[in-house]
């Protein structure tokens, strides 16, 4: 006798399962659940594809939220419908990636409605799995976009009404409404004729995107036998004879043309070819020299909106970038142009930074009261904070802290530049720190600058702070 | 002559892979598992072709197993 195994588990899903401790080889699926299926299918096309390696499949939010426990490729779990814009964002800056988008109709044709046209609009070179169900599964049987009129559910107790509700929309249908996709295909996973074409659709919308042709849509029928309170067998049945009528199943696209989205269309610079493109200069100077204290400098920039505090973020972390520094700029601001509160968290580190948010800043340039209010008692133990004592004119509540005042409004107004108190401050920060050298202040103010006309004001002000914190310190 | 496996913990007794069986090699065993499912299981010499129809419906991924069984010349 001689055994062979003709199917058996894909190795691109993980042996064990370890979301509720270890060991577990169950999904959390319902019994009969559709999405089990749909993803053991495509698991198989991971395998026979030979992409693993390659894959990174973004979870949604809704019953498939846990796929990143099942799949042993990249993973990624979205925002709820934010699928297809973090597959952009994937995709754009992995090209050699598999980017798979596996979304339920509430998180797609629901919360999600933008992300997917517009993903599918721009031809993102993505393949996108929109499991319809006709129903929020997760959350417990609400109505969904694509719930059949009269069904009744949670939120529709007399069923869907077309006057109250809305009619149910066909997704593979407005998919089709673009010009952009190159495969779309609606398939069921039913019966045993449907399922071997969704294999079939599966293999094929992803050899599409290995094969750089562009954005392909499947969009699988798929039963919900616990919120349609049926048996699996009957849930099947009903997508056959029921819902199928709503939403055909068949291939609606499969064009030879290649999608929009070419490889010119994605970011091509490295980080020198986008330096000398921000500098205007063929052959960028990277300096290397950065002294950051302590490996990592979390700066909190804060004051009234009109007051430069984000552009001195960005100036700050230009110079981290110029100095091969790892750098994050995350700005916060009201509403208001001028006059309200704005603030800036800028990252400086030897190391990639991980998150951009500054809870406890090393630093603070205080340009405010209120500033200096509010972020003094967040500050690191032993963190240096440096005033705009034009303004701020009392001294630091706590004695832990390193004070320096320096007068960058009145400096900035006796050179006629009012607007440019930002600098004098990031200046003192640079002198105070000695994180970089001054020159490379002076040639990243350009790159910042809008009003190229004030570059020389500029330029003398970081010299008159430098004099400043010099006879200062 | 070929065999589908059942882990029987594994199965949650959705019986759609007794639906779509061709020839009919799957039946539910009467029995309750470790997690109180009625599992499925396979009957004993029937005329399995190693289809993978049971295999691919099923939502779970290691509930069965087909294997191919070839008798050696």
């Amino acid at each position: 006798m001689n055994e062979t195994i003709a199917y058996k588990k894909p190795t691109s899903l993980y042996e064990t399962f370890d979301r509720k401790g270890s060991g577990e080889t169950c999904t959390h699926y319902c019994p009969g659940c559709g999405h089990g299926t749909i993803q053991k299918l495509i698991a198989e096309a991971i395998d026979s594809l030979g992409i693993q390696d390659r894959t990174i499949f973004l979870s949604p939010v809704g019953c498939a939220v846990f796929a990143y426990y099942y799949y042993d490729t990249g993973n990624i779990q979205c925002s709820h419908g934010r699928a297809p814009a973090v597959a952009t964002g994937v995709k754009r800056t992995r090209k050699d990636a598999v980017v798979i988008s596996y979304q339920g109709d509430g998180d797609l044709a629901g919360i999600g409605m933008t992300e997917i046209m517009h993903a599918a609009n721009r031809g993102e070179h993505i393949t996108v799995f929109f499991v319809n169900n006709a129903i929020y599964g997760m959350t417990g049987g609400q109505m969904a976009p694509t719930t059949p009129l009269g069904l009744k559910t949670l939120t529709t107790p007399f069923g869907r009404d077309y006057g109250r509700d809305g009619r149910p929309i066909g997704m593979a249908e407005v998919m089709n409404a673009l010009v952009s996709p190159v495969y779309i295909e609606r398939c069921s996973v039913s019966n045993p004729k449907d399922l071997l074409r969704t294999r079939k659709a599966i293999t094929k919308a992803l050899e599409n995107q290995i094969e750089g042709k562009g954005f392909s849509f499947v969009e699988i029928l798929s039963p919900c036998p616990t919120n349609w309170r049926m048996t699996p067998v009957d849930a099947r049945h009903w997508i056959d004879t029921e819902m199928s009528r709503l939403f055909p199943v068949g291939l609606l696209r499969d064009t030879e043309e290649t999608g929009l989205c070419a490889p010119h269309c994605v970011p091509w610079m490295d980080d020198s070819q986008l330096l000398a493109f921000l500098e205007g200069k063929k052959d960028p100077v990277i300096e290397t020299g950065a002294r950051v204290p302590g490996g990592t400098q979390r700066i909190q920039i804060a004051g009234f909106g009109g007051q430069g505090v984000l552009s001195a973020g960005e100036l700050l972390a230009t110079c981290g970038m110029n100095s091969s520094l790892s750098v994050t700029w995350l700005p916060s601001y009201g509403p208001e142009m001028r006059g309200g509160s704005a603030h800036v968290s800028v990252i400086l580190s030897d190391e990639p930074v991980g998150s951009p948010l500054v809870e406890r800043p090393d630093v603070l340039l205080a340009m405010s009261t209120p500033a200096l209010d509010h972020f003094e008692p967040l500050m690191a133990p032993g963190g240096l904070v440096i005033t705009n004592s034009s303004i701020v004119n009392r001294p630091l509540r706590r004695s832990d802290l390193h004070h320096v005042a320096i007068p960058a409004t009145t400096m900035a107004k006796e050179e006629n530049l009012v607007s440019a108190a930002n600098v004098v401050m990031i200046a003192s920060y640079i002198l105070i720190s000695r994180i970089f050298d001054l020159d490379t202040l002076r040639r990243c103010i350009p790159m910042v600058l809008r009003k190229k006309d004030l570059l020389k004001k500029n330029i003398a002000l970081v010299d008159k702070a430098a004099t400043y914190v010099q006879e200062y310190l | 002559m070929n065999l589908v496996r059942v882990c029987d913990d594994e199965c949650k007794g959705c019986a759609i892979c007794v639906s779509v069986c061709p020839k009919g090699c799957l039946a539910m065993s009467g029995e309750l598992n470790a997690k109180g499912y009625e599992y499925v299981s396979f009957i004993e010499n029937s005329p399995c072709t190693a289809c993978g129809l049971c295999f691919l419906s099923c939502p779970e991924p290691s509930a069965l197993t087909v294997c191919r069984i070839k008798e050696e010349s």
